[in-house]
């Protein structure tokens, strides 16, 4: 990154309002960040009960606990929740924190619309919340959202509908302000190439999420048509085609996944070099690795669709585009792997988390290709190996890179230290545990156990019940990551941390600069960024 | 920079990304005419002409044998009966084949119903000719009518070697709340 001259400005800092009005109508990116990072937390253990009930219904074969209808809404819902409430928002909140922080600027570039995105994400997901308790139950059609089957189902499809678009709305705002921050907010001196990598991911981040979003809208008003309006764009008794819906949501689909890694590289990027002691080994590959992923996303998208009946060329083409992303997948992992090499590592929770992140990563990107492969696809495609697969990529990838962050930056925004013992056993108990719940769905999945089924035959009752029992193991782990966070911003361990906090940090970027905790306005003048190599 | 130059150069900015919002939900819907050109030329999909085609005669090639599978399905709340009275049929390319299919209203109203035709292997369907289905127009059926409808169709001989069956599934749909309105 770069050094810097911090200069001290000696007008008065107005702290922030009291009361609870403040949150309501707060302005300020750390308010904001605070904000979506708090609901994000909330939504993860929303999410993460209705994880732990169908892990509970298929601890053993049979028919436990629940309804199969309301089994198929946990599924829906489970994921909906995680993907549009927990994972996203807390990138965002992430974003809203640092990114003005790492390139020297006093706020995000349009503080109202990002008080109004955060107030839209919070209506989205309350409405698709209440989906629950209406006539005919929450949405039961997988996430996905595939007609014809979503059109069955009964009070909810409007809402569902309506809260996607608040959701896009909310997102494509919050996109478009990181965009305008980034493109015009970056203190003097801090030019594209010498943005922390935090930054740049977040950059194509956006962009990828205002190219996607508005075709879900899209795809799901013309959901809500078919379903209300006598429209036919799925429904073959009109004309239409039930599988142009699967094109659309993969358009969309395949493109939101990266959405949910590329933020994730990031972390990872931020984090490794500070706990090697060492640069980034390769920033501009970074970069453009991280482009090049973006870019493909785009081209692959029916990879997921292998089974529909495509033409032999198509297959051809889709395998081999899938296959293309490996590639800028690898240069990233070998990246961090060589930062990491002959590096004066130390392994605080933070580094801990990322470590595993870079190796377990590695083991969902591995399955990837597997299925990347159509002819394979065949047997793994909607079987357990899929959950597995996707599982990998996102439960020890962005959750556990979301967490390094607040370990990484909670003293920094806090003033707090957390407690590295406790954070340390957080990290032990979510590593195994992951594993152990989600490493036998790979063996299920080859063995034929079919995706969002509530009942399953005898035979896959031992991995099933092993990885019930993984579940239960990590959720209750978060338990613990939730008091240490509590912990640490009311009095963390009671020692005071410096303002980088974490040995030479200062070298890493413009944030650790700031004093900690973090005063309410940062930056008001720009820093002056004296230009060094990139560390 | 004041304050006003950064506030222009954000409407700006502001303003050119929503162009590109508004494209892309434009794009979403763009891609229904495109995904139909798509199956269109490429007669992929399944998806077989909604028009009868002349009759013309071919070459009847009687060295091969195809086997045509019929299936008729209906969703759950469609309330007809729909069979086919061939269930499969050993066919020569280039010869024309008539089979007959049942249909019956089960309802006490009249009913306009539509059947949607679905081909597999996808690729094989330029190649299976109809002359006469009907699943070309609406049907009409008033209350408790039961009709037998035929179609006549014919394999091209240009088939390629390598389909052996070809599968043509039939499924009824009750239009008559979508016409009516
Ligand atoms: C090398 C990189 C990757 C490759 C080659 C790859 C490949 C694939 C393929 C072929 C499928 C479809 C399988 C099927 O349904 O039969 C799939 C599904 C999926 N992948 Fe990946 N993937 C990669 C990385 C990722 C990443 C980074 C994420 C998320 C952060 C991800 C999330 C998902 C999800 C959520 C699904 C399942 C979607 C669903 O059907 O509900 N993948 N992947
Ligand atoms: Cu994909």
């Amino acid at each position: 990154m770069s050094a810097v001259v911090t200069e001290h400005d000696d007008h008065h800092d107005h702290g922030p309002e009291k009361g609870i009005l403040r949150w309501l109508f707060t302005t300020n990116h750390k308010d904001i960040g605070t904000l979506y990072l708090v609901f994000a937390l909330a939504m993860f253990f929303v999410g993460g009960t209705m994880a732990m009930i169908i892990r509970a219904e298929l601890f053993q074969p049979g028919m436990q606990l629940v309804e199969p209808q309301f089994f198929n809404s946990m599924t829906t819902m489970h994921a909906l929740v995680m993907v549009f409430g927990a994972v996203m928002p807390a990138f965002v909140g992430f974003a809203n924190w640092m990114i003005p922080m790492m390139i020297g600027a006093p706020d995000m570039a349009l503080p109202r619309m990002n008080n109004m995105s955060f107030w839209l994400l919070v209506a989205g997901v309350l409405i698709l919340a209440s989906t629950l308790f209406m006539e005919g139950g929450a949405p039961a059609s997988g996430w996905t959202l595939y007609p014809p089957l979503v059109l069955q189902t009964g009070n909810a499809l409007p809402f569902a509908v309506f809260s996607v678009h608040l959701l896009g709305i909310s997102s494509i705002m919050g996109a478009i302000n990181i965009i305008a921050t980034i493109f015009n907010m970056r203190a003097p001196g801090m030019t594209l190439m010498k943005m922390p990598l935090f930054v740049w991911t977040w950059l194509i981040t956006a962009f990828l999420l205002i190219a996607v979003m508005p075709v879900f809208a899209g795809a799901v008003t013309m959901l809500l048509t078919d379903g209300f309006f006598d429209t036919s764009f799925f429904d073959a008794a009109g004309g239409g085609d039930p599988v142009l819906y699967q094109h659309i949501f993969w358009f969309f689909g395949h493109p939101e996944v990266y959405i949910m890694i590329l933020p994730t590289f990031g972390v990872a990027s931020t984090i490794i070099p500070v706990f090697a002691r060492k640069p980034l080994f390769g920033y501009s590959a970074m970069v453009v690795a991280t482009v090049a992923i973006a870019f493909l996303s785009f081209i692959v998208w029916s990879h997921h669709m292998f089974t529909v009946g495509m033409p032999k060329a198509g297959e051809l083409y889709f395998m081999y585009a899938t296959m293309l992303i490996a590639i800028p997948t690898g240069v990233k992992i070998f990246n961090w792997t060589a930062t990491m090499w002959k590096g004066a590592m130390t392994f605080e929770t933070p580094m801990l988390f990322s470590i595993a992140f870079v190796v377990l990563f590695t083991l969902g990107g591995f399955t990837g290709l597997m299925m990347a492969l159509s002819p394979l696809d065949y047997q793994y495609h909607d079987t357990y190996f899929i959950v597995a697969h996707f599982h990998y990529t996102l439960v020890p990838a962005s959750i556990f890179m979301i967490q390094a962050g607040a370990y990484y930056w909670l003293p920094k925004w806090t003033g707090h230290m957390y407690d590295e013992r406790l954070g340390r056993l957080h990290f032990w108990l979510s590593a195994i545990s992951v594993n152990i719940l989600f490493f036998p769905q790979h063996f299920l999945g080859l063995a034929g156990m079919p995706r969002r089924i509530p009942d399953y035959a005898v035979q896959f009752a031992d991995w099933n019940m092993i990885s019930s029992i993984g579940a239960f193991i990590y959720g209750g782990s978060q338990l613990l990551f939730l008091y240490i966070v509590i912990k640490t911003i009311k009095q963390g361990t009671g020692e005071k941390v410096s303002d980088e906090v974490w040995e030479d940090a200062k070298k890493h970027g413009l944030e650790w600069t700031l004093p900690s905790p973090v005063p309410y306005h940062t930056f008001t003048t720009p820093p002056k960024i004296i230009p060094t190599e990139h560390i | 920079m004041t304050d006003e130059a950064l506030e222009q150069k954000n409407s700006k900015l502001v303003t050119k990304l929503l162009l590109i919002v508004i494209g892309m939900f434009g794009f979403g819907y763009a891609l229904v005419p495109i995904y139909d050109v798509f199956c269109d030329i490429t007669g992929l999909n399944g998806k077989v002409a909604s028009e009868a085609v002349a009759e013309t005669s071919y070459e009847v090639d009687e060295s091969r044998e195809i086997t045509v599978e019929f299936i008729t399905s209906l969703n759950k709340k469609t309330p007809m009966i729909f069979r086919s009275e061939t269930n499969k049929l050993k066919v020569h390319p280039g010869k024309y084949y008539t089979v007959n299919f049942f249909a019956e209203n089960k309802t006490a109203n009249n009913m306009i119903a539509q059947a949607i035709p679905s081909i597999s292997p996808g690729a094989a369907a330029e190649f299976f000719k109809k002359t006469e289905c009907f699943c070309f127009t609406e049907q009409t059926f008033s209350a408790h009518e039961g009709k037998t409808m035929p179609v006549r169709f014919v394999v091209d001989p240009e088939l390629p070697e390598r389909y052996k069956t070809i599968t043509l599934a039939y499924t009824f749909f009750d239009n008559t709340k979508v016409v009516t309105n």
